[in-house]
């Protein structure tokens, strides 16, 4: 019968339709917001999903899984009295690994000695030529550079960020990537472990 | 995985002693063929021994040695291993190499863009203008000795950013503050641009006398580069007569960047998160095939563990890529959003699980030399077993029933003809246009790479070539991918996912590698070159889109100006890949 694929075809809109309102009426009645809170959202991007799909950015955002990645920051732990401990040691693997080649480091230099030291005079990484592939992060052997979640850094001129707008406290770092984060303070710990073992036994 | 030796199934230099020869440089394979007779030689390649597909043509610059190199990979459609052979001319200008493309017409676009890119003159190709760049451009950018305006050394890492990295901008450096630069002797006010008129004279022109008198003239019609239905910034020349097409010439290159350019800059490692900016719909695949492809060169194994999220990944992005195209082909041919809604939605689920496994959505860059950059977590995983167990067979039959039976889409659909089998494989189509043209050619089971030899799945074919074939094929490649995603979810192995240690410099040998898999588009290729330096000297894509639209021009002849659209839109192009 002529017609019939399109009647077919109708009816999956249809029942599209419908349940856009099923949907609405159901969480109505269970008392639960489907709409601008996070479970809502999280019921959107599951297998159950139907209905109305889309999220309303900015008043609602996606849930972000930990290993999201945007721009790279630089990681500070918080010493005493408000101290900044960077960890970078500017060895400069990120800005060797970095693909479009983004980052700049200036190493310090000992004044004196005129030796290399451990930490940066000036960090810059040129937010706008940045691809996002998170190879900083991934290959920086103390944990010093990590890929931020925050997206929402468009602004009216070229961001080029230098090492102060680069920085951010460990715990921020904690409070973004959780996991990793406690499975690194581990790994750090168990390497420390180690060492402090092994100068102990070295006197004896 | 097989080893490069074994693509020499064929004794080429006993059946042309003299003319042929062995490649024996360590790390090559295929054969050397003396330029005056390749034509012989390609013709008996195709016609004695049986390779009917020309997958790749392209060009490498031998600086050092003072030679140029043409490189042919051929491969059967019936399965198996491909052939290589190559030609070799002194570094010389005019370099000239005959044209293969009454041998295989498929070679038409990649010996323009060997002739625009290398500077290599095809001698007989009817058409020899420059395809990527612009007409009047300055110098061949692929030749080793050529240097773009942001030049800064010849590979990376460049000294200046560590460890005394002051920033400077880029566009700094250059007197024109931009990425440009003009030939010796250039005179703005002087110049004319050449208005294209070499475009023109290339498609067919008439003049003919209606019965009244009346003088008819040709007329030229211009689709894109800014037209929403040529999926980017792609555009057709076309002549008309009436509502016929009687010429046509796809004129690409508004989003050339020269990642090959790029790529030979980059170390191997950087150029991962490259090939995620080709095809941008299914990065995981283009990881896939670089990874193969360097992977075959460093001659080391993948983590088995690796191998299946490899394989769960790249058919996660077969199936959205099909869902989007269903969606837009239905778009392009006027039924808007409800089709393309409907498959955004599930591919918003799977892009989710590539967020949470890799990190981004679109830009994966997800794998590495030897395996993957990290596990899936458990969540993640019961997130993808719902996927193909539960919700993706659902959504694909509801797609089939909302359009499959739909008696406007069946006749708008039904016998337009795309093209035969003994065309496409001509014109070198692959993928599933191929497929649909009745030719059961899936390089997963006619050239195993990965795993894929240890599912069971069939090879979808469908045979009458027309646009509604391409259509169906499309949905039963779906159902197929569902079937290895449930046998892979299910058989995936505990263990490491690298079989490598994690470094930021990869150590390459020298040699070539040609690696390919069947991307949701077509053939996706990578030809590397490696000189045992950290950066590859020759870097090449061999993308689906571009060569599949070698045909475009062979299609659309004698179809109606309305089909154009949907012929286009069954090749699933994406500019991305094909202006690279």
């Amino acid at each position: 019968m002529y017609g019939k694929g399109i009647l077919k075809g109708l009816g999956v809109t249809w029942k599209r339709f419908w349940n856009t309102y099923l949907e609405d009426i159901s969480w109505l009645l269970s008392g639960k917001k489907r709409y601008f809170t996070e479970e809502g959202v999280k019921h959107r991007a599951s297998k159950h999903a139907r209905g109305i799909f889309t999220v309303q950015y900015p008043e609602e955002r996606l849930i972000l899984p930990e290993e999201f990645r945007y721009v790279p920051f630089l990681v500070y732990d918080e010493g005493e009295g408000g101290k900044k401990e960077v960890r970078c040691t500017s060895c400069g693997i990120c800005a060797k690994v970095c693909p479009p080649q983004c980052i700049w480091i200036v190493r310090s230099n000992d004044p004196n000695t005129g030796r290399p030291i451990p930490e940066p005079t000036e960090f810059y990484i040129d937010m706008d030529i940045c691809m996002n592939c998170g190879f900083c992060a991934e290959y920086c052997p103390f944990d010093a550079i990590k890929m931020d979640h925050d997206f929402e850094i468009a602004s009216y001129g070229r961001n080029v960020y230098n090492l102060e707008k680069l920085l951010k406290p460990a715990s921020y770092y904690a409070s973004i990537r959780p996991q990793n984060y406690a499975r690194e303070e581990e790994a750090r710990k168990a390497k420390e472990a180690a060492k402090a073992a092994k100068t102990a036994a070295k006197p004896a | 995985m097989t080893a490069p030796a074994s693509t020499q199934t064929v004794d080429l230099a006993a059946r042309f002693p003299g003319i042929v020869t062995a490649d024996t440089r360590p790390g090559y394979s295929g054969f050397i063929v003396e330029k005056d007779k390749l034509v012989e030689v390609a013709t008996a390649i195709r016609d004695e021994f049986g390779y009917d597909l020309l997958t790749a043509v392209t060009a490498v610059d031998y600086l050092p040695e003072g030679k140029m190199e043409v490189v042919y990979h051929a491969y059967k459609t019936t399965g198996g291993p491909g052939l290589v052979f190559r030609v070799q001319v002194p570094r010389v200008d005019p370099i000239e190499v005959p044209s293969l493309i009454n041998v295989y017409p498929g070679a038409d676009l990649q010996e323009r863009e060997a002739w625009d890119l290398m500077g290599i003159r095809f001698t007989g190709h009817p058409d020899l203008r420059r395809i990527l760049m612009w007409e009047g451009f300055d110098g061949h950018p692929l030749r080793k000795d050529w240097k773009e305006p942001f030049y800064e050394e010849d590979a990376k890492p460049f000294k200046s950013r560590w460890p005394e990295g002051r920033h400077v901008m880029a566009e700094d450096r250059n007197p024109y503050k931009d990425n440009l630069k003009f030939p010796e002797n250039f005179d703005p006010e002087k110049w004319i641009p050449d208005n294209d008129n070499m475009l023109y004279q290339s498609l067919k022109r008439y003049t003919m006398k209606n019965e009244d008198g009346l003088e008819t003239d040709h007329i030229v019609v211009n689709m894109g580069p800014q037209h929403p239905s040529t999926h980017g910034v792609f555009r057709a020349a076309i002549t008309l007569e009436g509502e016929t097409i009687v010429g046509l010439k796809p004129v690409v290159g508004y989003l050339h960047r020269n990642h090959d350019k790029i790529g030979e800059r980059n170390t191997f490692l950087q150029n991962m998160p490259y090939t995620d900016r080709l095809d941008y719909f299914n990065s995981m695949s283009n990881n896939l095939a670089y990874a193969i492809t360097v992977e075959k060169l460093m001659n080391i194994p993948v983590a088995e563990r690796a191998e299946y999220i490899r394989v769960i990944m790249a058919e996660l992005s077969r199936i959205q890529n099909h869902l989007v195209f269903i969606g837009m082909l239905l778009n392009d041919l006027g039924a808007m959003y409800t089709p393309a809604l409907y498959a955004f939605e599930e591919r918003e689920l799977i892009l989710d699980v590539f967020e949470a496994v890799s990190g981004a959505r679109m830009m994966c860059n997800y794998l590495r030399f030897g395996g993957v950059v990290r596990d899936i977590p458990p969540y993640v995983m019961q997130k993808i077993k719902d996927l193909v167990f539960d919700r993706l067979p659902a959504k694909t039959d509801e797609m089939d029933r909302l359009l499959t039976e739909n008696e406007v889409l069946v006749a708008r659909l039904k016998g337009v003809p795309v093209i035969d089998g003994e065309t496409a494989i001509k014109y070198s189509v692959t993928g599933p246009v191929l497929r649909a043209a009745g030719v059961p050619y899936d390089i997963r089971r006619a050239d195993p790479y990965s795993i894929y030899d240890r599912f069971d799945f069939d090879v979808a074919v469908r045979y009458n070539g027309d646009l509604y074939d391409n259509y169906l094929i499309r949905l039963d490649e779906i159902r197929q991918s569902l079937r290895i995603l449930q046998q892979a979810v299910k058989q995936i192995p505990d263990g490491p996912i690298n079989s490598q240690k994690p470094q930021y410099q990869v150590r390459v040998p020298a040699g070539e590698a040609y690696g390919r898999i069947e991307s949701p588009k077509g053939e996706l290729a990578f030809y590397v070159v490696s000189n045992g330096k950290p950066n590859p000297w020759r870097y090449h894509v061999r993308p689906a889109s571009f060569v599949n639209i070698t045909c475009l021009e062979k299609i659309c002849l004698g179809a109606k100006i309305a089909d154009f659209v949907a012929l286009l839109g069954v090749l699933d192009i994406v500019m991305g890949e094909l202006d690279r």
